[in-house]
């Protein structure tokens, strides 16, 4: 191999996310430095906005150019392409939110979005990962971003409890994965996932080594995606983190995580499908049921939706364990639509929660209808999107989630998870009910809702309500780049 | 775009443009949507002409591609069933809303708002002709009928509400699994495309897959009707809904049931529908009695309407699982029957309530001597009610209970102790509230009908006598397209037979 000081340039391109956001965050960490007056806070969130939107732009570039990159490292399709775009549209909604509650929590400092733009680097890199090593590096730097984050706001307990919590599972749970990494690169001596596929179809050398490999490595995916009986952690972080950084973690990671975890499996331990699939089954509907019921005794909605995303990543479970084209194109519609409205619920959460975050609990949102007409009509629309009920994203992408389960023949998978989808109707009606049909307590005067805030709430509910009417827009997209190892 | 397409998409129009007119003008509004709703109610009378002229095929129909994948159509049409059902649902919204119109004064703009939404969903539902399509309409009812129970309703509103919801949500879903299957198997949500593969054996079922799929959708439909023993959510959403609610829930919403068995389960699955007619057939006839004895002793008027309701809606189910064109037609008549002749009652219990603020039967007595012209209207709609010859509802129950006597006599035996305990609790009622001392808290209180109650009523009376006279009007259409749904039954039947003796 011939030396040369660059890469080619069509790796380069591939790779053109990545690097957008890691300079405009190094960059910015060090304008951070330098200014000191107030207003450099709004300078450093529009530059962030502009970096964001900058990678998007990138991710077309490096989706115009598919194919490996960097011996094979990284992979360039519209797979990753797709969830790129997801975690940075998840990341501009979060910037757009964050500003305004920094601002009000006294806490507005240049780091916030620094840290923000390097996570995003992180699950830029993992959506793109064609390598083990790469899979792990793009997890510790979404991570440990994701873990400051959490426990951004520094005096208040909750939050340090929090990101404490977060991190040590977390770092336990990668663990794990990095321990699966390495008993794989014993067996098949590569840590590539093209390569480990190739080595796994010509013969498996020990189906306990290998099925103990893909446990390790899913018992570290599990965790990231809170799936049972790994999930005990994401209540407790969702409620106690700032609540747009909730409505981050709970919607970027998330779905990259199920994206590295899709590749993976569906590449790299393709060739053990038949042991893989009852194992999804079984945590698919442990998940669900472990979520659904344990969100309906909640009064925080902040950890209520804590629980939600946890029943949630069941359903995104079934169409993992369908495992057609059609089950990942499920998983992919559904995971852009969960991060929609689950974004907008958090934004709306920001606002009524006030400062200090201490208007979490479901009294706080009695008579919203009336105190706050539109805010609380926006929130229907999520809550109703998060049930199920036609004409909104979440209805269509569960229905296409259950109809591949179908496809796959997993009727009883279905018809469970179904059932659990009506349990589910509980406790978002609960938040209806008490919106809708109970009087306010309050008479303070609703403060102004902040324009990013604004903006994040109104937008989220558009494309909500679009994809739903619309499914067709995200859906022809990912069914073209569903088939991973065809 | 046809002029159906106009009245499915009017009233969802009317929704948003009723959110946008102002908050604080109440009289704007209610003006609004009660013009926009007889213009509705104009346009689907349009309709009629047409769909009376070809009953036993699909008229108005638009069929174009919504979803690319999976390949979903918009595809509506209607015939001689639906055209009276969507009548119905067109019919009664503007009367819902002059009922409401003193009844309603918080959150004005809201409660308008989704009694148009409620009429979207409602005609959506009697004219899909695509399975996914049916779904969608059949679960945007949902949503109006909570809030409107759950913010205008009485003291247990939001249990009620709730109840409602989870009760035809725990169905639905496994509706919705059912739907995937069929499409899985036959690669469309076309319903009539779907018919067409299962009669020329495109689609074969086996018999384990026939009954679950036949279960599945009969027990969405079933908590709808409501079916004994599904109904516990029925009186609770009945009585505290606000009175236009009840109006909706009771005249049009439980008809989505009773039309779903008739529209899915029997052509669908006609072997499953004909294994299981017996036992489907004992729990409608468990229901037309229980509910009979349950609203005798009923202390509360709108609880007694509610179970009435369900002693009613056993003679439908009936009907639907006679398998014969006398019991389909009853079945059907009686859909509308119970439309008119409840809807009433419920109006009527409601201008009661509007005058003495209670429901509760001990406190009225007497009231025929200040409201007269308030009683002459209760006891027509109660002497249709419990089937008094022409007046509507004898018509219906005739031929239900004839066709009930085709198959096996006992059961139209034992239903029309229905027909007798329903004079029973209704004349009752009817006495204790109107007859005898006149307390001077209702002779206080009780004024006679006003000409907005007029208006509200008088509709129904009409179309009570019309009805009941003059059946011929609606029974021809009625039973050209029922005899569509048996002939494919008895069809499939037949193909069944001669693959099994191949």
């Amino acid at each position: 191999m011939d030396a040369k000081l660059l890469p080619p340039t069509a790796d380069m391109l591939r790779f053109l996310p990545e690097t957008i956001l890691t300079i405009a965050g190094t960059l910015l960490l060090l304008l951070e430095g330098f200014k000191k007056d107030e207003d450099s806070r709004t300078v450093i969130s529009t530059l962030t906005a502009i970096a964001i939107a900058l990678a998007m732009y990138g991710t077309v570039v490096a989706y115009g150019n598919p194919g490996l990159a960097f011996s094979g490292m990284i992979i360039s399709d519209g797979f990753a392409a797709f969830f790129r775009l997801v975690v940075l549209a998840v990341g501009l909604l979060t910037v757009l939110s964050s500003t305004a509650y920094l601002e009000r929590e006294k806490s507005s400092t240049g780091e916030f979005y620094v840290l923000l733009l390097f996570s995003l680097a992180g699950q830029c890199l993992m959506a793109a990962a064609n390598e083990l090593i790469m899979v792990f590096i793009g997890l510790e730097v979404s991570s440990i971003a994701s873990y400051i984050l959490a426990g951004y706001l520094r005096d208040d307990k909750r939050g340090n409890e929090s990101a404490l919590k977060y991190f040590l599972l977390g770092s336990f749970a990668t663990a794990f994965l990095l321990y699966g990494v390495a008993w794989v690169y014993g067996m098949t001596g590569s840590t590539n996932l093209l390569v480990i596929r190739a080595a796994l179809e010509a013969g498996v050398p020990s189906m306990t080594m290998v099925g103990a490999a893909a446990g390790l490595m899913l018992v570290g995916f599990a965790f990231k995606i809170s799936a049972a009986p790994f999930q005990v952690w994401a209540p407790d972080v969702y409620q106690g983190a700032p609540a747009p950084v909730s409505g981050f973690l709970s919607a970027g990671p998330k779905a990259v995580a199920f994206a590295v975890m899709i590749r993976v499996f569906q590449t790299g331990f393709e060739a053990i499908a038949p042991r893989w699939e009852p194992v999804l089954w079984m945590m698919a509907l442990a998940t669900m049921t472990i979520g659904n019921f344990a969100a309906m005794w909640q009064n925080n909605i902040k950890r209520m939706l804590g629980y939600s995303s946890i029943a949630h990543a069941g359903y995104v479970l079934v169409a993992v364990t369908a495992h057609s084209t059609t089950g990942t194109a499920a998983a992919m519609f559904y995971l852009a639509a969960y991060g929609l409205m689950n974004y907008g619920a958090f934004a709306i959460v920001t606002y009524v929660a006030g400062r200090g975050e201490e208007h979490v609990t479901l009294d706080h949102f009695k008579g919203l209808s009336q105190r706050q007409p539109a805010v609380a009509a926006l929130l229907t629309v999520f809550l109703l999107s998060l049930l199920g009920v036609p004409l909104t994203a979440g209805f269509f992408g569960k229905f296409y989630i259950f109809k591949a389960a179908i496809d796959s023949h997993m009727v009883w998978l279905t018809a469970l998870g179904l059932l659990n989808s009506a349990v589910a109707a509980y406790y978002y009606l609960r938040v209806l009910v008490v919106m809708y049909m109970h009087e306010s307590e309050s008479t303070a005067h609703a403060p102004e809702i902040p324009g990013g805030l604004k903006i994040t709430m109104w937008l989220t509910a558009a494309a909500t309500v679009v994809l739903g009417v619309f499914p067709g827009l995200v859906l022809d997209f990912a069914t073209k780049f569903a088939a991973l190892n065809k | 775009m046809n002029l159906l397409d106009l009245v499915i998409a009017a009233p969802l129009a009317g929704f948003f443009l009723t959110l946008a007119l102002p908050k604080s003008n109440a009289s704007l509004i209610k003006t609004f949507t009660l013009i926009y709703s007889i213009a509705v109610f104009a346009g689907s009378l349009l309709l009629v002409g047409t769909a009376l002229d070809r009953p036993s095929a699909m008229t108005w129909v638009t069929d174009t591609p919504w979803i690319s994948t999976p390949a979903i159509r918009y595809h509506v049409g209607m015939d001689g069933v639906s055209v009276w059902l969507v009548l119905l649902s067109t019919f009664l919204t503007p009367l819902s809303i002059l009922l409401s119109w003193k009844y309603i004064d918080h959150r004005v703009k809201e409660f308008f708002a989704f009694l148009l939404l409620l009429e979207f969903g409602l005609v959506g539902v009697f004219v899909s002709l695509d399975l996914f399509l049916f779904y969608v309409f059949w679960e945007i009812c949902l949503v109006p009928m909570y809030f409107l129970i759950g913010i205008w309703g009485h003291d247990r509103r939001i249990y009620a509400a709730v109840k409602f919801f989870l009760y035809t949500m725990a169905g639905s879903v496994l509706m919705l699994a059912a739907i995937l299957y069929l499409y899985n198997k036959s690669g469309t949500f076309d319903y009539p495309a779907m018919l067409t593969m299962m009669q020329t054996g495109k689609l074969s079922l086996t018999h384990l897959e026939e009954t679950l799929l036949f279960l599945a959708f009969f027990f969405a439909f079933a908590i709808k009707v409501p079916l004994f023993p599904l109904h516990t959510w029925l009186p609770d959403a009945h009585v505290e809904a606000p009175t236009a609610g009840s109006v909706m829930l009771a005249a049009v919403m439980l008809k989505m049931g009773t039309y779903g068995i008739l529209r899915f389960c029997l052509p669908m699955f006609p072997n499953s529908s004909k294994e299981n007619a017996n036992w489907i057939i004992i729990l409608a006839i468990v229901g037309i009695i229980y509910g009979a004895l349950v609203a005798m002793v009923q202390p509360n008027m709108k609880k007694l309407v509610a179970y009435s309701s369900v002693s009613h809606l056993g003679f439908v189910v009936l009907g639907l699982f006679s398998g014969n064109q006398w019991g389909l037609d009853g079945a059907v008549y009686q859909m509308l029957n119970h439309g008119i002749s409840t809807g009433a009652l419920f109006m009527l219990v409601g201008f009661l309530y509007e005058r003495q603020h209670s429901l509760e039967i001990k406190d009225y007595g007497g009231v025929a001597t200040p409201a007269p012209q308030l009683s002459t209207v209760f006891l027509v709609t109660t002497l249709a009610s419990i089937g008094m010859p022409m007046l509507n509802n004898f018509i219906g129950e005739y031929l239900v209970l004839q066709g009930a006597a085709m198959i096996n006599i006992w059961w139209a035996v034992f239903a029309a102790t229905g027909v007798i305990l329903s004079a029973c609790y209704m004349l009752w009622l009817y006495q204790r509230t109107f007859f005898g001392e006149t307390p001077e808290s209702v002779r206080h209180h009780m004024h006679d009908l006003g000409g907005r109650e007029w208006a509200c009523i008088l509709p129904l009376v009409a179309l009570m006598i019309w009805m009941g006279v003059y059946a011929q009007s609606f029974l021809p259409s009625i039973g050209a397209s029922n005899k569509t749904i048996l002939d494919r039954t008895t069809m499939t039947t037949r193909a069944e037979v001669a693959n099994n003796g191949r």
